[in-house]
């Protein structure tokens, strides 16, 4: 049976009417004190199962979230914790996923692709397109100058050594695998994560 | 891992060195607290600095940082001078009695075929096993002979005496012998020790070595592929795992695949050094099955345009020369030999070695490309802040482009722990603004790749127009869809080869094991190791069934873990010989009389009899446990101490070589090393409970929990330089210089190493110029630039520097 903060105060309320506080006069106290509790903010969020971002312990969390995913509602993360269920964490965090919270709503989280032109002191707000063509652009220009499609003793090696990619381990194995796909199909060698360092 | 977070509730002995579990896995160290709680397990701690995981250990030992291998290695001389090892383990599941060619030798720090002008071994050809003429490597069952391994390793180890690790290490001789008494209790198959380590044993010119000396240990002590043993790399982001098996490194690719070099011209080529036969009667060597699972990823990658004539797409692929490892890559910048960058939730400014040299090479580039969820400092280096960062944007003309990325709770898709177990997670909610997923991004960029080459052509399109891309939303693939790929399926129907009327799976099915991958272009799998996460029945990774049938922490249904779905690697060992379990209280997984069962998924075939002796190493040719492991790392195939770069004192083994004569040393950094008689203190860094790398500072709780950057040190140098808490102190070494309050602690004590005090500070790393904390300097403006030979890891852990008190910095210290 699952009992709400509220039901609680009501059951408790008929508890104490019943016993011999009831015949002391208290009757009503209870149901006046339920009254004046709020209902339990995470009552009516929504739970999503997820996973701690921070280290490989990887601990299960619950998120809670307003809105109920449908079409036109937009989320909001309200809060976060272990996950209970999860075998290895058992519904603990540390002081870094108690507080992930923080994290998904840092004032230091970034909105809109941002452009800083060579020699300025500032970032200016771009379009998506804009950021996505001129990068492409940058990648085209590059690779189109400097793929070696051959070495010097004219073995086929087809590589591009001039760009590089740095990848989170902070993403997917899905994400991770794509990146890893496209950078490699372009003939990307310079590729490195997290793990070496 | 090895064995996983859940089983160290199985250990009696727990060695926590090269790592601090207690404070940066505080959730995964509660199976060490319930092994100690449940089964009276004994924890041993070894570190240079008094942490919370030592204060609650039953032992504590320090070390001085840099000197593991001396330690370790005296581990095994006592093992082995005391006769302390499981013999029938070492006997049937290690290389101890395999026979090394006469040629091997080892004198004054060098193995056989060094070359000083090029700082490698060019000739490793005398560090092979003996061979009959079948092909089968020699042995000598009692392993007397002056060339068996186990002679080898004695005579290697008997150098660390525990005097010789007082000496090198510091760490007291009663103490050094109560570990090792300790770990011995365990050499029986009764009780098991696991080891846990983290960055503590990586970050070291010596790294790879240091973890090879423990995996030495337990198979010693009989502790591989038991509950409660193995070799468990406490692992850091919470998909490093994933990343890693995914391969986003230089030189790899998906599932321990080596990306060809240049001097592998063809496939045929490239194969030949790759389908590792077996090397003794009876056993299975599982890469024979390498040309199935490349193959299988070709055609993942590239399709129809993969076929038997193109040798699978083969020229598709880059061939590398060398490896372009992160120091080589900031390396290559730095000398502007790189155009483009991409950092991807990789603040690179902040996790390099040698700040200042990153920052020249970032300034380098024509164009920087940042994809974040925060605010970093690399997407800001061409900014000034005072002496936090004391950049000229004028003078920068490097185009940087900031894209806003999404975080864990706004995304579907799985992790990987660092138990390897593949794990779904579920969106929430929407990100901020225009915050777009990293599969968004990349394939926003490779679709208009895509069309720019098919319109205006360019350099080898070939690749790029044949990668596949069978989305549904080709602007926004699913991860649903990308796992599946990953995990693989049949292109065509696979038919059983005993009845080939008998069709096994269909075309355009999900693989349920990389056991029907096919090398004549059949199958399709993006990293064969992780099939069987996405089949028929389903996505596996989502699955949450948290029952553990046996009681031993295994969890069978609770995710996927790889491969195979197995828990714990190697646990055929956890048997003797003719299948029957070490003991009853380690019974894991054993041999009915029909066929293997236990709590795990064995090692291989079920239905395979003990009496064909396929060993449990799989993936060796050999199929045992290496004690020895010949000419596979760059180091020797046996550890041995060297001093670290910034080096305290010369090496007492063999001064002349005194630190590791093939540590990756670049060019450009020949004279950024310290000496003792500039820098006479020795420096560690670390991590701290409250903050996570160099995000946390971004994360209110976490900057108000620590909000700046420290320097720990103990009341004997506080003293000597008249430091009090408080105190603003400067760290300076060869490479620069930064400033830190002093933390004067007990923790840290003068460790006494041949004779003299040698005192050790340490620096938490989290700090930078953007953030909610206050601004702090980056511990790397002063970390050494070397890489481990093996593996390139930068030595974190163990550098020299000098302290002096000073004042505070002159920018006001709130971001």
């Amino acid at each position: 049976m699952a009992v709400t903060r509220r039901q609680f105060m009501k059951v408790s309320a008929a508890g104490l009417a019943a016993s011999s506080v009831g015949a002391l006069g208290f009757v009503g106290a209870g149901d006046a004190l339920a009254a004046g509790v709020r209902p339990f903010k995470l009552e009516r969020a929504t739970e999503t199962r997820n996973t701690c971002p921070y280290c490989s312990v990887s601990c299960g969390v619950i998120v809670y979230s307003l809105g109920d995913k449908s079409k036109n509602a937009k989320s909001s993360v309200i809060h976060i914790e272990g996950d209970p269920d999860h075998p290895v964490n058992r519904g603990t965090l540390c002081p870094r996923g108690a507080a992930s919270l923080d994290y998904v709503h840092s004032p230091l989280r970034l909105k809109y692709p941002m452009h800083r032109k060579p020699g300025t002191d500032k970032f200016e707000r771009v379009s998506w397109d804009f950021a996505l063509d001129r990068i492409a652009t940058l990648m085209k220009e590059d690779r189109d100058k400097n793929f070696i499609a051959k070495n010097r003793d004219g073995v086929t090696v087809n590589r591009w050594l001039t760009t590089g990619f740095f990848a989170t381990s902070a993403q997917t194995n899905e994400a991770g695998y794509l990146t890893y796909k496209v950078m490699r199909g372009l003939g990307m060698l310079a590729i490195e994560t997290q793990a070496r360092i | 891992m090895t064995n996983s977070w859940n089983d160290i509730k199985n250990s009696d002995v727990i060695l926590i060195m090269g790592g601090n579990a207690a404070e940066a896995h505080p959730c995964g160290f509660k199976w060490v607290t319930e092994a100690k709680a449940n089964r009276g397990a004994k924890l041993i701690v070894v570190d240079p600095r008094f942490t919370r995981s030592a204060a609650v250990a039953d032992l504590y030992a320090p070390l001085r940082p840099g000197t593991d291998i001396a330690f370790l290695m005296g581990v095994i001389n006592y093992l082995l001078s005391n006769d302390k090892i499981h013999h029938d383990y070492v006997k049937t599941f290690t290389n101890a009695s395999y026979l090394v060619k006469e040629g091997y030798k080892f004198e004054d720090g060098l193995f056989t075929g060094y070359d000083a002008s090029k700082r490698d071994y060019v000739d490793k050809s005398n560090w092979g096993y003996q061979f009959d003429d079948q092909g089968m490597a020699k042995v000598d069952e009692t392993m007397q002979s002056p060339n068996s391994v186990m002679s080898l390793l004695k005579a290697h180890a008997a150098r660390y005496t525990p005097e010789m690790v007082e000496r090198i290490c510091g760490t007291p001789k009663d103490k050094f012998l109560k570990v090792c008494e300790l770990l011995a209790s365990t050499a029986n198959g009764e009780r098991t020790a696991t080891s846990l380590y983290a960055l503590g044993w990586t970050q070291h010119t010596t790294g790879a070595q240091n973890i090879r000396s423990m995996a030495m240990i337990q198979l010693l002590l009989g502790n591989m592929g038991m509950p409660g043993g193995g070799v468990n790399a406490l692992r850091g982001h919470a998909n490093v795992q994933g990343i890693t098996d995914l391969a986003l490194l230089s030189t790899s690719t998906p599932g321990y695949l080596v990306l060809p070099s240049e001097r592998e011209t063809t496939f045929a080529d490239y194969m030949k050094s790759r389908a590792f036969k077996p090397i003794r009667p009876g056993q299975t060597s599982f890469w024979q099955n390498y040309n199935k699972f490349f193959v299988s990823q070709q055609k993942a990658f590239f399709g129809a345009a993969a076929t038997a004539e193109n040798d699978w797409a083969y020229d598709y692929l880059p061939k590398f020369d060398t490896g372009y490892d992160t120091m080589k890559m900031v390396d290559m910048m730095a000398a502007g030999q790189m155009n483009g960058l991409f950092c991807q939730g990789l603040n690179i400014l902040m996790a390099a070695p040698q700040k200042d040299k990153t920052r020249a090479g970032l300034a380098k580039l024509k164009w920087l490309v940042v994809i974040d969820p925060l605010e970093t400092e690399t997407a800001r280096f061409w900014e000034n802040h005072g002496e936090f960062n004391n950049a000229d944007p004028k003078a920068i003309q490097t185009e940087v482009i900031q894209l806003p990325a999404s975080v864990y709770v706004e995304e579907e898709g799985t992790f990987t722990n660092s138990s390897r177990v593949i794990q779904w997670h579920w969106k929430a909610a929407e990100g901020p603004g225009e915050s777009r997923s990293d599969i968004d991004i990349v394939a926003g960029l490779y679709s208009r790749l895509k069309a720019m080459y098919a319109k205006g052509g360019g350099a080898f399109p070939d690749p790029i127009r044949a990668l596949t891309w069978p989305y549904s939303n080709a602007a926004s693939p699913a991860p649903g869809e990308i796992l599946k790929e990953i995990n693989g399926y049949a292109l065509q129907d696979l038919t059983d080869p005993a009845d080939p009327s008998r069709v096994l799976l269909r075309a355009g099915q999900q693989l349920p094991t990389f056991g029907m991958m096919t090398a004549d272009g059949k199958t399709a799998s993006g990293c064969w190791i992780y099939t069987g996460v996405y089949t028929e029945a389903g996505n596996i990774s989502m699955r949450r069934d948290a029952s553990d049938p046996t009681g031993l922490g295994v969890h069978p249904n609770w995710g996927f873990a790889w491969p195979a779905n197995r828990r714990v690697l190697y646990n055929r060992a956890s048997a003797d010989a003719s299948g029957k379990p070490w003991s009853e209280r380690k019974k894991y997984v054993y041999w009915t009389g029909a066929r293997w069962a236990g709590a795990d998924v064995p090692d291989y075939a079920p239905t395979v009899a003990p009496e064909r002796t396929v060993g449990p190493f799989i993936m060796n040719p050999e199929g045992v446990g290496r004690l020895y492991v010949g000419a596979s790392m760059r180091e020797g195939p046996f550890p041995e101490h060297y001093e670290p770069m910034d080096a305290f004192m010369a090496n007492p083994l063999h001064p002349k070589v005194s630190a590791s004569p093939v540590a990756r040393i670049f060019a450009a950094d020949a004279k950024s090393f310290g000496t003792p008689d500039k820098f006479p203190i020795v420096a560690t860094t670390y991590r701290l409970t409250e903050h996570f790398h160099y995000w946390t500072k971004a994360v209110h709780g976490n900057a108000v929990l620590q909000p700046e950057l420290f320097v720990e040190m103990g009341e004997r140098l506080a003293k000597a330089k008249s430091i009090a808490s408080g105190d603003w102190v400067e760290i300076s070494s060869q490479r620069g210089a930064i400033k830190a309050k002093a933390l004067v602690t007990k923790r840290l004590r003068p460790i006494l190493v041949d004779g003299k005090p040698c005192d050790v500070i340490g620096l938490p790393i989290h700090y930078g110029f953007v953030g909610l904390t206050r601004k702090g300097y980056g511990t790397n403006i002063i970390t050494p630039s070397v890489g481990d030979a093996s593996v390139n890891t930068p030595e974190y852990k163990a550098f020299l520097v000098d302290v002096k008190k000073t004042t505070a910095p002159a920018q006001p210290a709130v971001a």
